[in-house]
């Protein structure tokens, strides 16, 4: 690691393709982004779909940088955060239970994580004594293979899709476009990723980031037959989608879902959404694939009284979700009659090995933290590099990837919060995300001093410790913190320290002279009579 | 009462204010005030930058310094900061735990439960919410994320701040919005920070006041670098500051040091 | 398979193994239930209704409120004025839509063992559906479907542009437990929880109402 006067520099940008993994999965963008609005958005767009998608960008910092440049992106972030805040507050407000159901939600999920290899056998035996087929996949690559293999059996080349974040997160579209199938997102806000070649920036409304006037542009790009004159107004918008993915829906002979619940007890499994696309997928076709992360399970179905309560009032801030659908294998005479559903690790077993890192499996993904999260707000999602972005992507992601110290791109992302805990406040199953968080960090520096590899940041934080763990180093330290009145000067503030790491605090902010007297000297100057209270620690062992 | 002082790391070499002010309020009260000079750091930068194993030897020096007040030779430790003493409760017992040393954790743990953030020393312990201050000057608050959500101290120093003589006090728009510190984060995510910061400074600059007061100096610091970056009117003072002013004895909001460079700030102070 | 089963399961068996508890990570225990599983609204009851209806509206659905099940022939004659085709479950009572126009076209989706019932295309050239439900929930706005004779298949609740369901007041109960409770009876059976005409919030978190499920929800509710 090249370092300037000990401080390391910032990371070389090329570090995307240094993750790269298997050739052949990527997919170019497709060039055209020219005109208007959409001009900027090479700003913050990665130029490839990514071959990782728990990691395909530079640090969180570098991201964030370019991300914040985006006024167009600041702009629609800021504004449907707000909205969907202050919806969330009133619907939460409105619930008189709303701390004794997070209290439910939580210890269930925490039940479950603690029981989970007996409830996915429960589970995988209730589902197939109703007629469906239960595959485990270790790994994404796994899951792919076998939700390829189940297309092909069906003899078909497209399939329509739930949005689902198990499959974003195993790169499912770009792996079956590589065999030679097409999968149609059906979802509006990812039929707008996917038709603008972009990358999901939220876990609920992966399309947070486009407004109205660029959505409007990217379907007059990529859609046939658009109705003549269509505006730009949501309604059209919408209507224009229902048009585009009617015929796909008729036709289908294959749907792919996720799974927002696993119910162990029944072998029911569940989709919450919106618009009736779900419904068209897990009804329609013949055949339905779904794949589910390992710790959807839940154990009883009872336990929906309290999950259909936490998730929809934490994630569009609605009392209840327009439609949920559930299903228990095979209905003979209704719906799919050939049925399946992938159980997925990919990591988790990873996360769930780790005492502390294994809360953040207790997530239901309904992006509350998100959307109250300050520097998701200001940064979007794209700067997190995964398709788990905010502040539970930020525990998460180097959860399921694991990191591999400070030059990992991941590992930055723990760093990516200022610890002001709205997240845990917001979260329906308690996850106490800035703990976490600060437990990762903790985690990265162990990893860096695993390998040896002395960082800035790890001397510096020796230095202090040094001065900070004794009265006396620091009182003559805190002294020496007239060198800022000597930088300060007659004008009383500091613009400008010509150190690396003080150059993040002064490009917006000044810096304080150091005062006349510390505290320590006004207490010694104003009280000489009192009684000396610092016996050192050795003398109170003695005394003890 | 017998009140041993925290005076924070960074109050006792930056802001020397907070910790002098929380000593006249104190003692004007009638109370007596020791400052145990064994005292340095709580160890929060260490644990939130995630080295654990260099924050021990601070924890360790804090615990030590303090767990005098377990056998009462003092009744309470007060600390002028939110984040400090949620440090102290929820950060320290744990980061000795992981480091193996139960002994060390439960006593940080027994220490921690005699330590109190002023507003709820104020309130809690000494039940009082009128402490006869007196600063007739506009005044708005940020209540601080680690005072609010990691401690929970709810409208505690509004309380206290509506009952201070002659004092205007204005409402802060998306007042539990982070103004963007967060310890090394400010430096770490620089970008970022700056743009939380900018909208912090944005919304104290429309309140019009003449002071932003907090209960850390810390977030004061990023708050305060940043409204005197922009040239503000507004300057930052510490709760106990407000609190210690008095009618024979009063605290005179600190001048802004750039201010006009602002067309924005200009009128902002009355 | 096999093997990926073997290993997952032996993955996570020895992840708990031996972990010490830890920070992030609460023990085993007992659900706390203290939220409200019953309510003090009796299910039916007039607040019930109101409830549900105030609900109901919140999410653009059209509400009509008749005080008998002799009401309802008549009720669904005049939500379907305009409508040219109707589909309705095998087990629906004839008389419900016995006052729609000669003109009318009705059609049962009767799929016999062998049978799908109606295709998906068929169903599309379809304006209209007509159920009954199983269960409806007041606080939250949601009348669920159970998939029995009278509710039908649940592509037939699906493709057409219009869903009139109708809603016995005996069957609205305030609270989610409590509807959760009824339908744990017959956990296997397909469910759809319907709230409202299908919506989408994607574009800036505007909601608009209708995209691919039915654009209009009628609901009828019976006494």
């Amino acid at each position: 690691m090249k370092t300037f006067l000990g401080i390391p520099l910032a990371r070389p940008s090329e570090s995307r393709t240094a993750y790269k993994s298997e050739p052949g999965h990527a997919t170019t963008l497709q060039g055209d982004t020219g005109g208007g609005h959409l001009a900027s958005e090479a700003a913050h767009n990665p130029t490839t779909i990514p071959t990782e998608p728990l990691r395909w960008g530079t640090s969180f910092p570098e991201a964030a940088q370019r991300a914040l440049s985006n006024d167009q992106l600041r702009h629609n972030l800021g504004f449907a955060t707000k909205t969907i805040r202050s919806k969330r507050a009133a619907v939460v407000a409105e619930a008189p239970d709303w701390e004794d159901l997070r209290d439910a939600g939580s210890q269930t999920k925490i039940n479950v994580l603690a029981s989970l290899p007996a409830l996915l056998e429960q589970f995988e035996r209730n589902f197939t004594a109703r007629g469906g087929h239960v595959h485990w996949a270790r790994d994404a690559q796994e899951a792919n293979e076998i939700v390829t293999r189940l297309v092909k059996e069906q003899d078909t080349t497209e399939v329509v899709k739930v949005k689902s974040m198990a499959t974003q997160e195993i790169g499912l579209n770009e792996y079956l476009a590589a065999q030679g199938i097409d999968a149609f997102e059906t979802d509006l806000a990812e039929l707008i990723v996917q038709l603008g070649d972009d990358l999901p920036s939220h876990i609920l409304v992966p399309a947070i980031h486009r407004n109205r006037a660029e959505i409007k542009e990217i379907f007059e790009r990529r859609m046939e037959s658009l109705p003549e004159g269509m505006s730009d107004a949501p309604r059209e918008l919408a209507m224009a989608a229902r048009e585009h993915l009617r015929k796909k829906f008729l036709r289908a002979k294959v749907a792919i879902s996720g799974a927002n619940f696993g119910v162990a007890e029944t072998g029911t499994l569940t989709v919450v959404e919106s618009e009736g696309n779900g419904r068209m997928c897990v009804t329609l076709p013949e055949t339905l694939i779904t794949v589910m992360g390992i710790e959807k399970i839940i154990p009883s179905f009872s336990d929906y009284e309290v999950f259909m309560q936490l998730l929809p009032r934490s994630s569009t801030g609605e009392r209840m979700n327009p439609y949920t659908s559930m299903w228990t294998g095979v209905t003979p005479g209704d719906g799919p009659q050939n049925v399946h559903v992938i159980l997925l690790d990919n990591g988790r077993t990873r996360a769930l090995a780790d005492d502390v890192g294994r809360a953040a499996l207790k997530c239901i993904r309904c992006s509350a933290c998100l959307n109250v999260c300050p520097v998701y707000e200001r940064v979007g999602g794209h700067a997190y590099g995964s398709v788990y972005p905010g502040p539970i992507g930020a525990i998460l992601t180097p959860q399921l990837t694991g990191t591999t110290g400070h030059s990992d791109p991941n590992a930055s992302l723990p760093f990516a919060s200022s610890l002001c805990g709205a997240c845990y406040e917001a979260c329906p199953v308690k996850i106490d995300i800035p703990t976490l968080l600060v437990y990762l960090r903790n985690r990265v520096a162990e990893e860096d001093k695993a390998k040896h590899m002395p960082t800035a940041w790890g001397a510096a934080m020796s230095a202090a410790t040094f001065v900070m763990s004794d009265s006396k180093r620091f009182a003559a330290a805190s002294k020496g913190a007239g060198a800022l009145r000597l930088m300060a000067g007659k004008k009383g503030y500091v613009q400008n320290v010509p150190l690396p790491i003080i150059k993040g605090w002064t490009q917006s902010r000044d810096l304080p002279s150091a005062p006349k007297e510390t505290f320590r000297e006004w207490w010694e100057r104003t009280h000489p009579d009192a009684p000396q209270e610092s016996p050192l620690p050795t003398d109170r062992e003695d005394n003890a | 009462m017998r009140i041993a002082l925290a005076a924070t790391c960074i109050a006792d070499a930056l802001f020397p204010q907070a910790p002098i002010a929380t000593v006249k309020l104190l003692e004007r009260l009638g109370h007596t005030v020791v400052f145990p000079g064994g005292q340095a750091c709580c160890g929060q930068m260490h644990v939130n930058t995630g080295y654990f194993d260099k924050a021990v030897p601070v924890i360790e020096n804090h615990v030590k310094t303090f767990e005098p007040v377990l056998d009462n030779e003092w009744d309470a430790v007060v600390i002028p900061s939110g984040s400090c003493a949620g440090s102290i409760k929820h950060q320290q017992a744990m980061v000795c735990e992981r480091a193996g040393l139960p002994d060390l954790a439960k006593t940080a743990n027994a220490v921690a439960a005699k330590t109190y953030e002023l507003s709820e020393l104020l309130i809690d312990v000494l039940g009082l919410t009128d402490v006869g201050a007196y600063f007739p000057h506009r005044v708005t608050y940020h209540p601080t994320c680690h005072s609010m959500r990691m401690l929970g101290v709810g409208d505690k120093p509004y309380q206290l701040l509506r009952a201070v003589e002659g004092i205007e006090l204005v409402e802060l728009p998306d007042a539990d919005q982070c103004c963007g510190f967060g310890g090394t984060f400010a430096v770490k995510n620089a970008d970022t920070s700056s743009a939380m910061l900018a909208d912090k400074v944005a919304n104290i600059e429309s309140t019009a006041a003449t002071v932003v007061s907090a209960g850390d100096y810390s977030c004061l610091m990023n708050i305060g670098g940043g409204l005197n970056r922009k040239g503000s009117a507004t300057t930052t003072m510490h709760l106990a500051e407000i609190l210690a002013s008095t009618r024979e004895d009063p605290a005179t909001p600190p001048a802004p040091l750039r201010a006009g460079h602002s067309g924005a700030a200009k009128g902002a102070r009355r | 398979m096999s093997t990926a089963r073997t290993e997952i399961l032996g993955s996570i068996a020895r992840a708990l193994d031996g972990v010490p508890s830890g920070i992030g990570q609460g023990e085993l225990a007992e659900v706390p239930r203290a939220y409200r599983r019953t309510s003090d609204l009796l299910p039916g009851s007039s607040q019930v209704i109101d409830i549900l209806i105030d609900r109901l509206e919140d999410y653009k659905a059209h509400v009509h409120q008749v005080s008998s099940t002799d009401d309802i022939p008549a009720a669904v004659r005049d939500i379907l004025s305009e409508a040219s085709s109707v589909v309705r479950p095998a087990g629906l009572p004839e008389s419900w839509l016995s006052m729609l126009p000669p003109s009318t076209t009705v059609t049962t989706d009767a799929p016999r063992p062998g049978s799908q019932g109606l295709s998906p295309y068929e169903l599309d050239a379809i304006d209209a559906v007509v159920t009954a439900s199983r269960v409806s929930i007041a606080d939250t706005g949601t009348i669920v479907l159970d998939g029995q004779s009278d509710q039908g298949r649940r592509a037939i609740t699906l493709v057409p542009d219009t869903h009139v369901c109708v809603v016995l007041a005996s069957q609205v109960v305030h609270l989610v437990p409590e509807a959760v409770a009824l339908l744990d009876e017959h956990p296997e059976r397909p469910l759809t929880w319907i709230s409202g005409p299908s919506a989408t919030s994607d574009i800036e978190l505007n909601r608009v109402e209708g995209v691919h499920g039915p654009r209009n929800l009628h609901v009828i509710i019976v006494g």
